[in-house]
């Protein structure tokens, strides 16, 4: 039975963290054993009893699968509902599903990670693997933009992160006050300064779709070719695993063929008005 | 002189300029600095000057009653501030802060525009060079209005 895609399984809330307004980090324990490893970039289907069910990407280390962590913010039913469980509460949850981030293809090459917003909590797993296996990659570069400093997300691990000298993060915000020191303005300005061959890196993206769009022509600009760049997109998604066809973008279905896709075969597909 | 031009010619704003453009403006420059905490320039004020930063960031920020001072927008080395220099009534709308010490060439802005008005090649060289740079503040101010890492992004 538990090998059934549909079907949720039982999973107590062990911890519950803030992470920022609105945004809570559950770490879970499905009843009766982990569920099977995820890959950096996969989701979950996650139910409130009662509420409804939603995808939510995995934000922990796949190295970790016992430390299943999901970070979510409160923006309708279930998302709220699944943001109160506290410590001991019971949740359903099922996958990992989609195709994650292509850590494979990273090997050797400069990495250049831009994320906005919660944008993070999905490229956190690539994150945790490209500082684990540090020696396989050329210069990995963070760019994080979000609202404002009281909003930026994993706030104390980016500093921790931020000591190590073998990773270059910047982050910026879209206004502040004068308390904050950091840079103000949006993402794709951090490109210009950051420091990695256009030539050889890969780039995942994940973020609001606007931001993405903005971020993926702003990496071309720099020279980075639309094959080398991989962004993870968001649709209404039902069964998670292809068959209801609820989150179907022109001919592929996100929740099977991606979330994170290449940008050159993504790039026809999302809705392009210009601005 | 010479020294000042070959600073201006080697800013990215004016990368691949002709050499005779660049001692064409450097006629206009002076080097500046500022210690951290001093302006640039104050909104309203006439915009007399713009400034290629070499070193150090400034806060681009607008005092709103009841929220006080915001920050919109930092810049760094290789950038340049102060738009206004370019556009009647030429004044300044915001507030330019250093942040940290930063060094700067400032250049004069009413010889600036009397030099374009005298050679519009050169003037032209100059437009091709400030356009962008004003669509890519209107295109991150636009990103910035729609707040798109709120609740509904
Ligand atoms: C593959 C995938 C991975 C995801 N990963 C995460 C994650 O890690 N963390 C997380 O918090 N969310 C994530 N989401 C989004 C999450 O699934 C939705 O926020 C959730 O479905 C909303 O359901 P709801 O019932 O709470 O709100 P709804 O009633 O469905 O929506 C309430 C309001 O929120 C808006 N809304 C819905 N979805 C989004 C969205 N994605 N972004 C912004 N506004 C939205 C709606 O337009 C509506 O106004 C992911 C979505 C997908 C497809
Ligand atoms: S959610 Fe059913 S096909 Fe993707």
């Amino acid at each position: 039975m538990a090998d059934d895609p549909m079907l949720p399984r039982v999973a107590r809330v062990r911890r519950r963290r803030r992470d920022g307004p609105q945004v809570w980090t559950l770490e879970t324990e499905p009843e009766g054993g982990s569920l099977a490893a995820f890959a950096a970039g996969q989701f979950n289907m996650l139910t409130a009893f009662g509420v409804g069910e939603v995808p939510i990407s995995v934000s922990g280390d796949p190295a970790e699968p016992g430390r299943l962590l999901h970070t979510i913010r409160a923006v309708g039913p279930v998302s709220t509902a699944l943001t109160r469980l506290e410590a001991g509460a019971a949740l359903g949850i099922r996958g990992p599903f989609g195709a994650g981030w292509p850590m494979s293809e990273a090997a050797g090459r400069d990495v250049v990670i831009v994320a906005g917003g919660l944008g993070l909590a999905p490229l956190r797993p690539a994150l945790y693997r490209l500082l684990a296996e540090r020696p396989r990659y050329g210069r990995i570069v963070l760019l994080y933009g979000t609202r404002g400093p009281e909003e930026i997300l994993f706030r104390r691990e980016i500093e921790s992160w931020r000591r190590r000298l073998d990773i270059d993060i910047e982050v910026t915000v879209d206004h502040a006050t004068a308390a904050w020191h950091g840079h103000v303005g949006v993402v794709t300005t951090l490109l210009a300064r950051a420091g990695f061959d256009p030539h050889q890196a890969l780039a995942l993206v994940c973020g609001p779709e606007i931001m993405m769009r903005f971020a993926a022509a702003a990496l071309g600009e720099a020279g980075v070719a639309d094959e080398a760049i991989w962004l993870a997109v968001e649709r209404n998604m039902k069964c998670g695993i292809g068959h209801c066809g609820h989150c179907q973008l022109g001919p592929v279905l996100v929740c099977r063929d991606g979330p994170v896709f290449r940008y050159d075969r993504l790039r026809t597909l999302l809705p392009v008005k210009e601005m | 002189m010479e020294d000042l031009t070959q600073i201006i010619l080697g800013h990215p704003f004016f990368a691949g300029l002709d050499p005779e453009y660049g001692r064409i403006v450097c006629g206009c420059a002076r080097n500046v600095r500022f210690e951290a905490g001093d302006y640039l320039f104050r909104a309203h004020a006439p915009a007399n000057e713009l400034y290629l930063l070499r070193h150090g960031r400034v806060a681009l920020e607008v005092t709103a009653p009841e929220r006080g001072t915001l920050t919109f927008q930092t810049l760094g080395a290789g950038e340049i501030v102060g738009l206004s220099w370019l556009i009647p009534p030429y004044r300044f709308s915001y507030d330019a802060r250093a942040l940290e010490l930063v060094r700067a060439i400032a250049m004069d802005a009413a010889c600036l525009r009397a030099k374009c008005e005298a050679d519009h090649d050169l003037g032209y060289e100059m437009m091709k060079r400030f356009t962008p740079v004003l669509l890519r503040r209107l295109q991150a101010t636009r990103l910035q209005i729609l707040d798109v890492y709120g609740p509904h992004g």
